[in-house]
């Protein structure tokens, strides 16, 4: 490696630091304000790290608060959102990816104009909707509406990742007895994990971090989802900021943890050694 | 092991037609080859028989049984692809017995066929590996694997062995003759190359746009091209071509080049006096001669030893012409060379480039 090249890694790694601590940087400051005590919030202006650790915030916000049901309404709403959207845009990614069929066209466009719209427009029209058949204010409203709207993004997604296999496979497997069903599934379906995975943690993220239609559909604690509940420390004359932060903390937890759980099969090159040589 | 009917059997994708009623009957245990040029739709017509495309017009018979309707499964067809298409995520032995699993045949069965074909392929040492960590060569024969436990009525191999290297290539054309000759099994295989045509085909049919040009034996296409495209397409390096007329007169016939030569044949044909025909001659044919009536002068262009023997490169009148020969002399061959050609090496197509049927000379004196 010569000094040219040196200088050119150590100057592209820098960059790349700045920009993972520039990411990363709200998330240690919820982290720190989350172990802060209330009295040396205010009292010990800026610094990076309190002189006194304390867990209180997430003792009340465990114990004391609405929080563990707008945690457990989050994972339901997210999980079934993510796993319901996942399982028809698999179906859809692979038709499209494979079958030629009529209205193919117009199918497509139809799902890139739904993805056209600033959502704020759709809020009262789907509230409309919604309250004659006694969805709003429920879980599985909130679950309806994210399926509908992750759909198209997760379809052309998987589509994408159905088109990166090659047809020959499931060909290969017709010729070796397999129906069109079953080729999809013991051939086609294990490469695209990944895929799978992918679209699983988009979906899963999207709907646990969604605010605006959680906030004009439900009312009241029982259904709230969390980022509608993190609101809930927001009174009218203060910013419990300590709990705040804490619930936030609390709440990344499980998209740590799933992401954890799917980075594996994120991992690409599992259909290396396919085809060619 | 089953006899293959193609009849009559054309394909449209949309508009384009690719396929212009081709007809073809196969017998049972035979080895035919398809040959053509780039898009002249072997691949459509090899996917037709196993089912992965639809025949737009015309029937496929497996057996005497009519399959256009037949899903692939229902073929019991066994097909190698140039890609290989081996399952990533299976190991080597899951690979191979994939079909049999799902045909829901016995463990025992499954077994000894998958250790049978290993054993023939010398894959055993393979079998619990994933495509992955294969070479191309390994891969290759685990394609074949997959192809022979099941014991099919045909194989189909589409250009199976284009990925692979000029020496591993030779190599899995012997095993494969050698496979065909124990197993006997029904076989198209789709190739471009020339030698494998040549070496594993009982028959060979040259295709081009969509029409079958010919059909027959390595060597009656070799010796006897239908016409010009399998003269041409035939041979390497490839047969060369005069435009001449055709005389006769007595007992002689003959072909009179542009620039006055007379090229002696050896019999007659059905021709007009003065008809346009062309002239075929392989390199290997060509006789580097001393001057005489009937040779020809020619200027060395390039000069290319195979090793085996010499190309030479001439111009012919501008044209450009090649010889083959073993004889080494060639290598110091001068700025201009003589050429003679042997009449019963001769072919003679005529203006719609079919060989021109051949008719004894005595009969033309009439
Ligand atoms: N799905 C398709 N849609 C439209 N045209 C097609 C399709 N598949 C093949 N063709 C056309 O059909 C013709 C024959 O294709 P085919 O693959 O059979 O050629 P081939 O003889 O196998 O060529 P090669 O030697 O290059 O493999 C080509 O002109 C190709 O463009
Ligand atoms: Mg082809």
């Amino acid at each position: 490696m010569n000094r040219y090249s040196i200088f050119g890694t150590a100057l592209h790694r820098l960059a790349i630091l700045c920009y993972v601590v520039f990411a990363l940087f709200p998330l240690f400051w919820l982290l720190k304000v989350s172990v802060t005590p209330n009295d040396l919030l205010y009292s010990e202006g800026v610094r990076m790290w309190p002189s006194q650790m304390s867990f209180e915030h997430f003792r009340f916000v465990l114990a004391h608060s609405a929080f563990p049901i707008f945690f457990r309404n989050s994972m339901i709403v997210a999980g079934a959102t993510a796993v319901i959207v996942t399982l028809l845009a698999s179906l859809s990614g692979y038709a499209l990816s494979r079958f030629t069929f009529r209205g193919k066209y117009w199918l497509v466009a139809l799902m890139l104009l739904t993805q056209m719209f600033p959502l704020v427009m759709l809020v009262a029209p789907i509230f409309k909707m919604l309250s004659p058949l006694g969805l709003t204010n429920s879980l599985t409203g909130l679950v309806v509406v994210y399926t509908a709207f992750n759909i198209p993004f997760a379809t052309f997604l998987m589509q994408s990742f159905f088109d990166g296999i090659p047809k020959e496979l499931e060909e290969a497997a017709k010729i070796d007895g397999a129906t069109q069903f079953m080729a999809f599934r013991q051939i086609i379906l294990p490469l695209t994990l990944p895929g799978i995975a992918a679209t699983l943690g988009f979906v899963f993220t999207a709907a646990w971090s969604e605010l605006l239609f959680a906030l004009m559909l439900i009312s009241g604690n029982s259904a709230a989802t969390f980022p509608v509940g993190l609101l809930t420390f927001v009174s009218k004359f203060s910013v419990d900021f300590g709990q705040m932060m804490a619930a936030g903390v609390l709440a990344l937890i499980p998209a740590c943890l799933f992401f954890l759980f799917i980075q594996r099969y994120l991992v690409q090159g599992l259909t290396a050694g396919a085809v060619k040589g | 092991m089953a006899s293959i009917d193609i009849r009559n059997v054309r394909k449209n994708f949309g508009i384009v037609s690719v396929l212009h009623g081709v007809d073809l009957a196969i017998e049972n245990g035979e080895f035919v080859v398809l040959v053509g040029p780039s898009g002249c739709g072997k691949s459509t017509l090899l996917r037709m028989i196993a089912g992965l495309e639809e025949v737009t017009e015309g029937e496929i018979r497996i057996d005497g049984v009519r399959v256009n309707e037949r899903a692939p499964k229902d073929r019991d067809i066994a097909m190698v692809f140039q890609s290989y298409a081996l399952y990533p995520h299976m190991n080597v032995a899951e690979n191979m017995s994939y079909g049999l699993r799902i045909r829901k045949a016995a463990r025992e069965k499954i077994t000894a066929a998958v250790s049978n074909a290993a054993r023939k392929l010398e894959l055993q040492p393979l079998l619990a590996r994933r495509p992955k960590a294969l070479s191309g060569g390994q891969r290759q024969r685990v394609a074949m694997g997959r192809a022979i436990v099941r014991q099919p009525k045909a194989f189909l191999f589409d250009e199976p062995l284009s990925n692979l290297d000029a020496r591993l290539r030779e190599q899995m054309r012997a095993e494969i003759k050698k496979l065909h000759r124990d197993l006997g099994a029904t076989s198209i295989y789709v190739t471009h190359d020339q030698i494998e045509a040549m070496t594993l085909a009982d028959r060979i049919v040259a295709m081009h746009e969509g029409v079958v040009q010919q059909v027959g034996s390595p060597l009656e296409l070799y010796d006897r091209p239908a016409n010009l495209f399998v003269a041409g397409f035939i041979g390497s390096p490839a047969m060369n071509f005069l435009s001449a007329r055709y005389e006769f007169g007595g007992s002689t016939a003959g072909a009179r080049l542009p620039d006055g030569t007379l090229i002696g044949l050896s019999s007659g044909y059905q021709l007009e006096q003065g008809a346009a025909v062309t002239l075929g001659i392989r390199p290997e044919h060509v006789e580097m001669s001393p001057a005489s009536e009937s040779s020809l002068r020619a200027t060395v262009d390039l000069i290319e030893p195979t090793g085996f023997g010499i190309i030479l490169h001439l111009g012919l009148h501008g044209l450009p012409f090649n010889v083959f020969t073993l004889d080494r002399a060639a290598l110091t061959a001068g700025p201009t060379v003589t050429v003679a050609f042997p009449p019963q090496h001769l072919h003679l197509f005529d203006e719609t480039g079919k060989r021109a049927l051949e008719s004894g000379l005595q009969k033309r004196k009439s």
